[in-house]
């Protein structure tokens, strides 16, 4: 499928800033299933773009602007092309083995709760890990409901879980605490979903998570919608949760009232649009 | 019987201490009783104090000053110091590898999930080249000796080990109070610390820094409990004293605001933890940080000292491999020992320590000052039931040693002179030009009969400590 991503975020203040430093995970990688066609960032303000790569292999942008504004907006435009692999995520750039995506963090980590939840959903299975992680996907998407508005960024998975709701971020969250706990290693992936139905509300991204199995490797697994990730989904970042891979980490000095309006549009053809403003 | 500095535990005097002894026998009562109170005025005028942590009332409170002095003799502290350098070259050398090559995970020297499980790794380090490879510029190594020739390694701090402070004004003490001891003995000075802490500091500047680069110390601010120190420091070294709200980071390159307009900065002795220290990369919640600073660090504008990340190497399970840690790095033998130490993560390592809890120190895996720890022969059996069943809830949480019969020297307490039990804390410097420590440290004393426990925030108090010729 080959996936055009567009998305605008513009920011306006009532007073002007002076400067603004923002962590922009916002560029796609190639990895098998998942060919970057192009790609590119552009700011409307003389600002600076600089490109690296973090520690979990993600590209990153260091965006700099300073002078007196009250608004600036980036663009990203993109297209990428991808194929259904059934989930599997191989010959992704990979810096660290496994093992480190054990790790707890204050987003993923569990409580009785979700050990509980975790040992119940992978006790219905007497087969391998795999099929452990599948039975705890279709158990957290009966568990928890998608509901926007509910949850924000901070919401940790001990308190989505206990809410039973959340945006597909919490339901991540979940999923990698409760995965953790049976010992397999877990990550947050951020990334964009297309849909053709447009049924549902969406978020400005999607996010979802993988699994790591060893003679598999990384597995997505996607709890809002209760399947593993197909050719609709595009992977951006990786993470050991929301805050690891989030598209934009920034701060700003001087300027007050900061606001934003992003539009985010994923389409396989011109006609087919999903918004949120 | 534990050793003594002073006297080996029997009548005679042990040579480096026979002018103290002297001083000691003649000396009034009521002049040490009055040159006490005359410290502990020192101290609270200079608003020398500590907070405690998890006291209500945030208490601020005077370390007790103990006057005598505690001495080492020059060939003493040349073998501490050697080992002291071998340790913090050790400990580099492991943060270089667990954040780079891993060769000695992959030599199977330690465990990669003590690695990459470790709380104080810091996964975004991995793959950043620091400044001239120095991951702990200051390293804070607590010693205790117990008998006339070992010196054990208790404790490693490489993240922002404080107390130095308390060294410095404990000298200017001693020779204020007692100048006629002092001029009797030829004490190696100390007073130069400040400016080897930045020479060591200026020497790890970024390359592409100017010849003459700027050093700034970066606090939590005034409400930290080290905060007197932070201040010192920076007064000492001659440094902006800053928040993270005093600086700016633009295009990658940190600046400080001063009257004159921004000014670059080029090496930051930070004394906020890693987590606060930028809310783009870490705690988003932090204030205390400064927005970008990591990528300016990951860009290599800048030099953070220490090194994010180095708690991954001082923590008290890491701590029990730091002896192959040196054979396998540098082919040499540990100069200083290390306390034996079981790790209650391997199944006979914790049968063995549910066994003889009455019998040995049991400690949090990633605890300090004194916090959080059983010392089994002075614990009731309530306290080491309750122990027990931490450990079993919790086996990885904790390791064990057995109690060490740390020296005494003789100290000014109620009762008189009477022996208490010390341990060391000197500050080893790591530059680019190699390794300086001043001779001597932060001597911290148990000020209870019996008593093991050092720690300030446990009614530790300290000691000056003279290295003399």
């Amino acid at each position: 499928m080959r996936i055009r991503i567009h998305h605008e975020t513009a920011y306006t203040y009532d007073r002007p800033a002076q400067s603004v430093i923002q962590i922009l995970r916002l560029t796609p990688r190639d990895h098998e299933g998942q060919y970057v066609r192009r790609w590119r960032i552009d700011l409307d303000h003389g600002g600076v773009l600089r490109q690296r790569e973090d520690a979990f292999g993600n590209i990153i942008h260091v965006l700099s602007a300073s002078g007196e504004f009250t608004q600036f907006s980036l663009s990203v435009d993109g297209e990428v092309e991808t194929q259904d692999t059934a989930g599997i995520v191989r010959g992704a750039t990979e810096h660290f083995p496994p093992a480190l995506y054990l790790r707890e963090t204050a987003l993923t980590r569990p409580d009785a709760a979700i050990v509980d939840f975790a040992r119940s959903a992978a006790g219905k299975s007497k087969n391998g890990p795999l099929d452990r992680l599948h039975k705890l996907l279709v158990e957290l998407h009966d568990h928890m409901s998608f509901e926007i508005g509910t949850t924000d960024s901070g919401t940790s998975a001990i308190e989505a879980f206990q809410s039973g709701r959340g945006v597909c971020q919490d339901l991540s969250h979940v999923f990698i605490a409760a995965a953790r706990t049976l010992g397999i290693p877990c990550r947050y992936v951020a990334g964009h979903l297309f849909r053709s139905d447009m049924v549902t509300p969406q978020e400005a991204g999607h996010a979802w998570a993988e699994a790591h199995i060893p003679d598999l490797g990384w597995i997505g697994f996607d709890p809002a919608n209760g399947i593993s990730p197909t050719d609709s989904y595009v992977r951006v970042a990786i993470g050991l949760d929301a805050l690891g891979a989030a598209p934009v980490r920034g701060a700003q000095i001087g300027g007050s009232d900061e606001k934003l309006a992003v539009t985010v549009t994923v389409d396989q053809t011109a006609q087919q649009q999903q918004q949120q403003s | 019987m534990a050793f003594d500095e002073m006297t080996e535990g029997g009548g005679g005097v042990r040579a480096p201490y026979e002018k103290i002894a002297q001083w000691l026998e003649t000396v009034p009562r009521e002049q040490l009783q009055q040159r006490r109170l005359e410290a502990e005025l020192f101290f609270r005028r200079g608003g020398i104090t500590f907070a405690v942590y998890g006291d209500a009332q945030g208490e601020e409170r005077i370390i007790p000053y103990d006057i005598v002095p505690r001495v080492l003799a020059r060939a003493e502290w040349e073998h501490l110091a050697r080992g002291l350098e071998q340790r913090v070259r050790t400990l580099n050398l492991y943060l270089a590898d667990v954040y780079g090559a891993q060769n000695a995970m992959r030599a199977g020297i330690v465990p990669p999930d003590l690695v990459w499980q470790n709380p104080a790794y810091r996964p975004e380090m991995a793959g950043i080249e620091v400044p001239h490879g120095v991951y702990v510029h200051i390293g804070g190594i607590d010693v205790v000796r117990v008998d006339a020739d070992d010196f054990y390694v208790l404790e490693d701090n490489a993240r922002t080990p404080s107390g130095v402070s308390y060294m410095l004004e404990g000298r200017e003490i001693s020779i204020r109070l007692m100048p006629e001891l002092f001029g009797q003995h030829r004490v190696a000075p100390i007073e130069n610390y400040a400016n080897e802490l930045l020479s060591s500091l200026r020497s790890v500047a970024p390359r592409n820094s100017a010849a003459d680069p700027t050093v700034a110390l970066l606090t939590p601010g005034q409400y930290n409990s080290a905060y007197y120190e932070h201040s010192f420091l920076a007064d000492k070294m001659g440094v902006e004293l800053v928040e993270g709200r005093d600086l700016l980071v633009k295009d990658e390159v940190v600046y400080m605001r001063t009257t004159e307009g921004p000014k670059r900065v080029d090496v930051i002795y930070r004394r906020v933890d890693d987590e606060f220290i930028d809310p783009l990369t870490f705690r988003p919640d932090s204030g205390l940080g400064v927005p970008g600073l990591f990528a300016a660090y990951a860009a290599g504008n800048v030099t953070l000292a220490n090194a994010i990340g180095t708690g991954a190497a001082d923590d008290k399970v890491i701590y029990s491999y730091i002896p192959e840690l040196i054979r396998f790095y540098l082919g040499e033998e540990p100069i200083l020992k290390n306390v034996p130490t079981w790790r209650c993560r391997e199944p006979e390592a914790l049968q063995y320590v549910l066994d003889h809890l009455a019998e040995l120190v049991v400690k949090e895996t990633h605890g300090s000052g004194g916090y959080g720890m059983l010392v089994g022969p002075h614990a009731s059996s309530s306290e080491i039931e309750t122990f027990r069943a931490l450990l079993k809830a919790n086996p990885e949480g904790y390791i064990a040693q057995p109690t060490l019969s740390l020296s005494t020297c003789p100290t000014f307490v109620e009762s008189g002179i009477a022996p208490r039990h010390v341990d060391l804390r000197p500050f080893v410097l790591s530059g680019s030009d190699g390794v300086r420590i001043v001779p001597g440290g932060l001597t911290r004393v148990a000020m209870r009969d019996g008593s093991l426990v050092v720690n300030s925030s446990q009614g530790g108090g300290l000691k000056d400590t003279w290295v003399i010729e």
